[in-house]
């Protein structure tokens, strides 16, 4: 059981992981990063780590992606 | 194409040493011994049933603090490099949020607050601690700045709790170092008993210091970062 | 289950490096930084990790040469911090993307040649 989860928990953060470097919209590319960090955060929960899960779950996944979008739309203020 | 041609190199030689590191990765059987005095010890010797808290607050608690000062550095030098300016922030109109994120925030964010305050008040007990909890606490501002863009943190009480948080990490750890075995030692207080919220001496007191602090730090780099000015001077 | 996981983190890890070099954008640099730190993160956990074991929170104080079946906590500590550390080094990072840019107008990493002989 373990292991099918863990299989398509590695397939959607390459997946995402792979969108993230070759997308050509950035908005796009900051959603799938942040996706890598939430699937990471379920791997760390089957590693019998809930310590890290969370904080993953809460800072990788939720403040990274939001401070890239605050600095995209501050790009885009510009340009546009 | 050299340039391709040397990047697809350069991949492949990194893969190379990533699939040696592959082939020699050998699952433990068993605890290593650190791993293993750890187990058999922090609980009695520190009282906390979160053993990553013990690690993190007693046994390595000199690098939590370079590592909090080291959170302290990158909010500083953001904060120096994108200076607020009066003036300038005066003048900006922001669009108004929708409805529903202003009333679920007025719904929310006194729950994650608790939220918050709980996760870094449980660490010896449960999952969780000052990082988590000061990362929730900085969930919350940033709800709140969503919803209303205009809004300012003030500095002013950022930088109080987080000085005094701060200074009073580095007092429980000279507290531990007078009274007690070494610096940041846990048993100044005493350890109580296994499991209750009042227990495992001064890690819940230095927990939620490092709480308070780190989600000083991160609220206002969230605040920091969603007020970025637009031109630079 | 331990060998699938192995595998996600070493490809993550050799995606961020690729990204690294290979984009010319500055904002998917410090994107490919944020996968080769997550990759870091899982290859390091899952060193820890014991088959069967469960997290590191006890119920009960451990008797006289007992031992408790739980996984290794010293990585999880390292990477707890090495979490929080990362989220500062990214802002960090993110804050000087915005200052070049407001400086040249640009993303492009090639047109930055101020250092370059």
């Amino acid at each position: 059981m373990f292991v099918i989860i863990a299989i398509v928990l590695g397939i959607i953060s390459l997946i995402g992981g792979v969108i993230a470097l070759f997308h050509k919209k950035l908005v796009v590319a900051i959603l799938a990063a942040g996706l890598v960090s939430l699937t990471a955060s379920i791997i760390f929960l089957l590693l019998a780590a809930p310590d890290v899960a969370m904080t993953e779950a809460a800072i990788g996944s939720g403040l990274t992606t939001v401070i890239f979008l605050y600095v995209l739309n501050k790009i885009r203020e510009k340009n546009g | 194409m050299v340039k391709n041609t040397l990047i697809l190199l350069l991949t492949l030689g990194i893969g190379l040493i990533m699939y040696d590191v592959y082939e020699d990765f050998k699952f433990q059987e068993s605890l290593p011994l650190l791993g293993d005095y750890y187990a058999r010890n922090a609980a009695s010797e520190t009282g906390s049933a979160n053993l990553v808290t013990a690690v993190v607050v007693t046994y390595r608690g000199f690098d939590t603090l370079g590592e909090v000062s080291i959170l302290f550095l990158t909010a500083s030098i953001i904060s120096f490099m994108f200076k607020y300016k009066e003036e300038h922030a005066t003048k900006k109109e922001y669009r108004p949020a929708s409805e529903l994120l202003i009333s679920s925030t007025q719904v929310f964010t006194p729950i994650m607050l608790i939220v918050g305050i709980y996760i870094f008040a449980n660490g010896h007990l449960s999952p969780g601690g000052g990082f988590q909890g000061g990362a929730v606490i900085a969930s919350a501002f940033l709800l709140m700045l969503l919803a209303n863009p205009g809004m300012h943190l003030s500095h002013k009480i950022i930088s109080r709790v987080e000085s005094i948080s701060g200074i009073g990490f580095v007092l429980a750890g000279v507290a531990g170092l007078v009274y007690a075995g070494g610096f940041l030692d846990n048993t100044v207080l005493s350890k109580g008993e296994f499991g209750h919220l009042l227990s495992a001496g001064l890690i819940p007191i230095i927990y939620i210091f490092i709480g308070l602090k780190v989600g000083a730090e991160l609220s206002n780099i969230v605040s920091t970062m969603s007020h970025l000015p637009k031109e630079n001077n | 289950m331990e060998q699938v996981i192995i595998i996600t983190g070493i490809l993550l890890i050799i995606l961020g490096i690729f990204g690294i070099i290979r984009s010319r954008n500055l904002v998917k640099i410090v994107l490919a930084f944020t996968l080769f730190n997550t990759g870091l993160n899982i290859l390091m956990i899952s060193i820890g990790y014991i088959r069967n074991a469960g997290a590191p929170i006890l119920s009960q104080i451990p008797g006289q040469g007992e031992i408790p079946n739980i996984v290794d906590p010293v990585p999880q500590a390292l990477v707890l911090t090495a979490i929080v550390i990362g989220l500062g080094v990214t802002a960090l990072m993110l804050a000087y993307v915005l200052k070049l840019y407001q400086d040249k107008g640009t993303l492009d990493i090639n047109s930055f040649k101020d250092l370059k002989w």
